[in-house]
C-alpha cells in the first residue's frame, strides 16, 4: 500500500531502460513485475510453433470450435488495445467495452442500414472509435488513476443505454443481427467460419506487429516513460498530453476493430444487456493481466485462456449455467494468485531458470531486480 | 559487568535472495549512544530493520538479555524499542497531535497528556502546529515530530535511521543537540545510523563502521572521529 | 413548484441510498487503500441473507442485524484471504480480484437464492408525512436518512474520538510506520473491510425493503451511482460521500423530470458530473491535494 491513500492505482517506479518491460529501481513495487526475456533462439522456435498451430487450426477443428477461436482472436485484439493504454502507458480503463460496442454497432448499422459489405466497415469502425478515444482521452488528462477507472466504467455502463435510445433493430429493441450471407467467405475453398477466423487472425497479426513496433520505438518509450515517471518524462521533452491522448485513441481503435470483428463472428450487436459492455471491459482487463501486462504476447495468451475457461466452465455443472460466472470469477482470482505476472511472465521465468545463460546476459543489460521488495517508507532501501 | 541493552550476534539477513547482512556483531550499552556509519548499500538501514523484526534473519538479537530475533515489529515496539525509519514515517494526513498520540498508542498509564506537554516544550514548533496536518510541515519539523512521537512510547532504546537526511545543516545541528540532551538527561540509549559522521560521532559513545554487511571498524566515538586513517578510508572527511 | 419539491424529495430518497453505499466504498478505501468493486454484490449477498432470515419468521431488525454481523466476518475474512496476499504487488491484481468477486458473488446469489424477485419487508412504518405544501415525504425515506445520519455519526466518533479509530487512521495513512509503533496493521485492515461490509449489508437490506421486490440486479446500477458519489466526494471523507450521494440523487431526479433529451440515458448525468468536477477539482469536492513528490 502506498503512503498516499488516494493513490492506490498510481504507478510508482523509476525510469524505463531500453527494454519493453520496466525494471524497478526504487523500493516501491512496480506496477508490472518484470521477468527477463528468454534467448532469441528460444523465442523464434516458440513463435514458429505458435504460428503453425494458429494457421492450421481452422482446418483441423469444427466450425463451432473455430468460432470460439475467433472469439479469442478479437478478444486478443481488444486486450492488446487495453494493454497499450494500461500496460504500457499506465492509464487504467475499465471502459473499453464501450469502444468495442461502438465498433460493433458501427459495422452492424453500416451493413444493415446502408448495405455495406462487412470488410470495409472494419476500417470505419477503427477510425470512428479512434476519434472517440481521442475525445475521451482529452478530459482523461485531468483525471488520475482511480478516478479515470471510474469515469471509464461509466462509459461502459452508459453505452448500452445510448444504444437503446438511438438504435432500433427488428422488434424495436437495440439488437442488430446482420444476415449470415453478409459474411460469406471471400475466398473459394474456405468455409465461412474458416474465413472469419483467418481474416480475424490476419488483422490480429497486423495489429500486434504494429503494437510491437510502436512499443519498441520512440513513441513506445515515451508511453512507458509517461507511465513510470510523468514528471521526469516531461523534463526530457516528452509531450505528456500528446502521448497520453494518442495512446487512448489508438487503444480505442483496437477495441473498435475487435467489436467490428465480433459482429462477423457472433453475428450480433446487442444493446439490450445493460452490463454486457462492462463485462467486456472486465474481460479485456483480465485477458491482459492473465496473459501478462506490458508484454506483446500476453494479450493473445490471456484471451485464449479466457475463452477456453469460459467455454469449459459453461457446462461444468449440469443445468447450473448460472454458476459459470462464479467459476469464471473464482478461476480469475486463482490465476492472479498463482501467476501474478501473467502466463507470459511465468513462462519467461521458467525459461530463465532453465537457461541461466540468458539470465546472465539479460542481467548484464539491466540493473538487478529485488525479488521481494521490502515494505518501505523510504525511496531507497539498499542499506 | 552490566549486560548490554542491545546485542547483535552473528546476524545475517536481507530481502529474499538478496542478502545484505553478513554476520553483524554490535552492542549498545545502557545509557549510551551507538553510532553506525557506512556508505550507501552497506547495510545500515537493513540492520535497524532486522532489530525491529521487519525482515527475516538468522543469528541472535538480544534486548535486555532476552532474545527478540524473529519477533515482529508490533512486539518489538511494545518491549521498549522505538524505531524512527528513514523518511521519518510521518502520518501525513493526521494532525501533529494525532501523530504524537499514535506514539503512545500502546500505553495504559495516565502520563500521556503530561508527556504531550513536555514534547511541545522541547520542540516548540510542534506545539505551534499541533492541530496542523503533519504532512504540511518541513523536513526538519517532521524529524522532530518523528523523534517526539517515538519518545511518546517511553522507549528504552531509540533506533534512528539517517535522521539528518534531507535536512539543512543548521537544523541537523539542532537535531543532534536535542538527541544529545535526551541521552544525557533521560539516560535514553540510542542507536543511530548516519551518513553525516561528524555530528553523530560528536554525541556518540561508541562507533561502528559498516561495510558490505559486516563491521569493518569499531571503537570509541572520539577515536573514530579523530583517527585520520579511519576518516579518510571510511567516512570521507 | 410542487413537482420540483417532489422530485427533490425523490432525489433525496435515492440519494440516501447512493450515499450509504458510497459510505461503504469510501470507508474501505480510506482504511485499506482498496477500491472494492465488489461492494455492491457483497451487499446483495447480505441482503439475500437478511431476506432469507425474515422468511423464517424472524423480525426484520433482527434479521438485518444478524446479516450485518455475518457480513462483518465475511468482509474481514475476505481481506485476510484474498486482498492481503496482494500487498506489495501490482494494484491491478486487487482490482481483478474485486472484479472476480463481483462476478462470483452475483452468480452465487442467483444459484443459492434463485432468480425470482423477492420482497424484503421493511423495518420502517408505512405511509408518508407532509413536508412542504402538498408535497409528502415517505416515512421510509425519513427512516433511511436517520439511519444514514446515525451511521455517519457513529463512524465519525469511532474514527476521530477513539483509540481504535486512531489506529485505523494510522494504518490507512502509513501502514509500515504504524507497524513500527506496535499497531497490528493486519487487524486494522480486516476491521476496515468488516465494517464496510456490514454497512453495505445494512444499505442493501434497506434499499431492497424500499422497493417492491428485488433480484440479483439490485445493486448493479446503484453501484455505478455510488461510485460516482464517492468519486464526487473525493473518496476523502465520510460526510463527503454522503453529501455527494444526495447531490447525485437530486440531480438525477431533476434530470429525469426536466431534461427530456436525456430520457433513458439519465445515467449520463452522474458521469458528466464526475467528469466536470474532476476536471475542475482533480481531488473531488472534498478531497485533499496530494503532493507529487518527484
Amino acid at each position: 500500500m502506498s503512503e498516499k491513500s488516494g493513490a492506490a492505482l498510481e504507478p510508482m517506479i523509476g525510469v524505463a531502460p531500453e527494454d519493453v518491460a520496466v525494471v524497478p529501481t526504487g523500493g516501491e513495487p512496480s506496477l508490472w513485475p518484470v521477468v527477463p526475456r528468454p534467448v532469441l533462439g528460444v523465442r523464434i522456435v516458440i513463435g514458429v510453433v505458435l504460428a503453425a498451430a494458429a494457421l492450421y487450426a481452422p482446418f483441423y477443428f469444427q466450425p463451432e470450435m473455430n468460432r470460439v477461436l475467433s472469439q479469442a482472436v478479437y478478444l486478443a485484439i481488444a486486450a492488446m488495445g487495453l494493454n497499450l493504454l494500461t500496460g504500457f502507458n499506465g492509464q487504467v480503463s475499465i471502459g473499453h467495452g464501450a469502444f468495442f460496442g461502438v465498433g460493433a454497432f458501427t459495422s452492424a448499422i453500416l451493413m444493415i442500414d446502408y448495405g455495406w459489405t462487412f470488410e470495409p466497415t472494419i476500417l470505419v469502425s477503427a477510425v470512428l472509435t479512434g476519434v472517440f478515444g481521442l475525445l475521451v482521452g482529452l478530459p482523461a488528462l485531468r483525471v488520475r488513476g482511480l478516478y479515470l477507472a471510474l469515469v471509464t466504467l461509466g462509459l461502459a455502463v452508459l453505452f448500452p443505454r445510448v444504444a437503446q435510445k438511438f438504435v432500433e433493430g427488428t422488434g424495436g429493441v437495440a439488437l442488430l443481427r446482420p444476415s449470415r450471407s453478409e459474411f460469406s467467405s471471400l475466398i473459394d475453398g474456405l468455409d465461412d467460419d474458416q474465413w472469419a477466423y483467418l481474416l480475424s487472425l490476419a488483422i490480429m497479426v497486423v495489429l500486434f506487429l504494429l503494437a510491437w513496433n510502436l512499443v519498441r520505438g520512440r513513441v513506445g518509450r515515451a508511453m512507458i516513460a509517461v507511465r513510470d515517471q510523468e514528471i521526469a518524462a516531461s523534463t526530457v521533452g516528452v509531450n505528456l498530453a500528446g502521448t497520453k491522448v494518442a495512446t487512448f485513441a489508438i487503444s480505442a481503435a483496437y477495441a473498435g476493430v475487435a467489436g467490428s470483428l465480433s459482429v462477423m463472428i457472433d453475428r450480433i450487436a446487442d444493446g439490450t444487456n445493460p452490463i454486457l459492455y462492462f463485462q467486456r471491459s472486465i474481460e479485456f482487463l483480465v485477458a491482459m493481466v492473465i496473459g501478462g501486462a506490458a508484454t506483446i504476447l500476453g494479450p493473445a495468451v490471456g484471451a485464449l485462456l479466457l475463452v477456453m475457461l469460459r467455454r469449459n466452465t459453461e457446462n461444468l455443472i449440469e443445468g447450473k449455467e448460472v454458476l459459470s460466472p462464479a467459476i469464471y470469477g473464482g478461476a480469475l482470482i486463482a490465476i492472479v494468485f498463482v501467476l501474478p505476472e501473467g502466463v507470459v511472465g511465468g513462462v519467461r521465468r521458467l525459461l530463465a531458470r532453465l537457461g541461466r545463460r540468458s539470465v546472465a546476459a539479460a542481467a548484464a543489460a539491466r540493473p538487478p531486480v529485488v525479488a521481494d521488495p521490502p515494505p518501505t517508507t523510504s525511496p531507497d532501501d539498499s542499506h | 559487568m552490566t549486560a548490554a541493552l542491545l546485542e547483535l550476534e552473528g546476524l545475517y539477513g536481507g530481502y529474499g535472495p538478496v542478502q545484505v547482512l553478513h554476520g553483524i556483531e554490535l552492542s549498545v550499552e545502557p545509557g549510551h549512544v551507538a553510532v553506525v556509519l557506512g556508505a550507501n548499500g552497506a547495510g545500515k538501514t537493513t540492520t535497524l530493520r532486522a532489530i525491529s523484526g521487519l525482515i527475516s534473519t538468522t543469528g541472535d538479537i538480544r534486548f535486555d538479555g532476552a532474545s527478540i530475533a524473529g519477533k515482529g515489529p508490533e512486539l518489538v515496539s511494545k518491549l521498549g524499542i522505538a524505531h524512527v525509519p528513514q523518511g521519518r514515517g510521518t502520518f501525513s494526513e493526521l494532525t501533529v497531535e494525532d501523530n504524537l498520540r499514535i506514539g503512545a498508542i500502546n500505553r495504559r498509564d495516565n502520563g500521556i497528556e503530561r508527556d504531550l506537554r513536555r514534547w511541545y516544550e522541547v520542540f516548540p514548533r510542534l506545539g505551534d502546529r499541533s492541530k496542523q496536518e503533519a504532512g504540511s510541515m518541513s523536513g526538519g519539523e517532521q524529524q522532530m515530530l518523528a523523534i517526539a512521537r517515538a519518545m511518546m512510547s517511553r522507549p528504552r532504546l531509540l533506533l534512528l535511521d539517517e535522521p539528518s537526511l534531507g535536512l539543512a545543516p543548521l537544523v541537523t545541528r539542532e537535531l543532534f543537540a536535542r538527541l544529545g540532551d535526551l541521552n544525557r538527561e533521560d539516560g535514553l540509549s540510542i542507536l543511530v545510523v548516519e551518513q553525516n559522521a561528524n555530528l553523530a560521532l560528536d554525541i556518540g559513545h561508541w562507533g561502528y563502521v559498516l561495510e558490505t554487511g559486516h563491521i569493518a571498524v569499531q571503537g570509541p566515538a572520539t577515536q573514530l572521529h579523530d583517527d585520520e586513517a579511519v576518516r579518510k578510508a571510511y567516512l570521507g572527511f | 413548484m410542487q413537482l420540483f419539491i417532489e422530485q427533490v424529495l425523490n432525489g433525496i430518497g435515492n440519494g440516501v441510498v447512493y450515499g450509504s453505499v458510497a459510505l461503504a466504498l469510501v470507508l474501505v478505501f480510506r482504511t485499506t487503500g482498496v477500491l472494492n468493486f465488489a461492494q455492491g454484490e457483497m451487499a446483495l449477498f447480505s441482503t439475500y441473507i437478511s431476506w432469507k432470515l425474515t422468511t423464517t419468521g424472524m423480525p426484520v431488525v433482527g434479521a438485518i442485524a444478524i446479516s450485518m454481523a455475518i457480513a462483518f466476518i465475511a468482509g474481514a475474512a475476505t481481506e485476510r484471504t484474498l486482498i492481503r496476499p496482494m500487498e506489495g504487488r501490482s494494484p491491478l491484481n486487487v482490482v481483478i480480484i474485486t472484479l472476480g468477486l463481483f462476478l462470483g458473488l452475483n452468480s452465487l446469489a442467483q444459484l443459492i437464492f434463485g432468480v425470482d424477485p423477492q420482497q424484503m419487508p421493511t423495518p420502517f412504518p408505512e405511509g408518508s408525512v407532509s413536508f412542504i405544501g402538498d408535497a409528502r415525504i415517505q416515512k421510509e425515506t425519513i427512516g433511511l436518512i436517520v439511519v444514514l445520519l446515525l451511521e455517519c455519526l457513529a463512524l465519525w466518533f469511532l474514527l476521530n474520538r477513539t483509540t481504535l479509530g486512531l489506529k485505523l487512521r494510522a494504518v490507512a495513512g502509513n501502514p509500515d510506520s504504524a507497524r513500527l509503533h506496535g499497531i497490528r496493521a493486519g487487524s486494522m485492515l480486516m476491521l476496515g473491510w468488516g465494517m464496510s461490509a456490514a454497512i453495505g449489508a445494512l444499505a442493501g437490506s434497506l434499499v431492497a425493503a424500499e422497493r417492491t421486490g428485488f433480484d440479483s440486479s439490485l445493486m448493479q446500477t446503484i453501484l455505478v451511482y455510488a461510485l460516482a458519489s464517492a468519486a464526487l466526494g473525493g473518496f476523502a471523507s465520510i460526510w463527503g460521500a454522503v453529501i455527494a450521494g444526495l447531490v447525485v440523487g437530486i440531480a438525477d431526479a431533476l434530470t429525469i423530470q426536466y431534461v427530456d433529451a436525456l430520457d433513458g440515458i439519465e445515467v449520463v448525468l452522474p458521469l458528466a458530473l464526475i467528469l466536470v468536477v474532476l476536471v475542475v477539482m482533480p481531488n473531488g469536492l472534498f478531497g485533499k491535494r496530494t503532493v507529487e513528490r518527484v
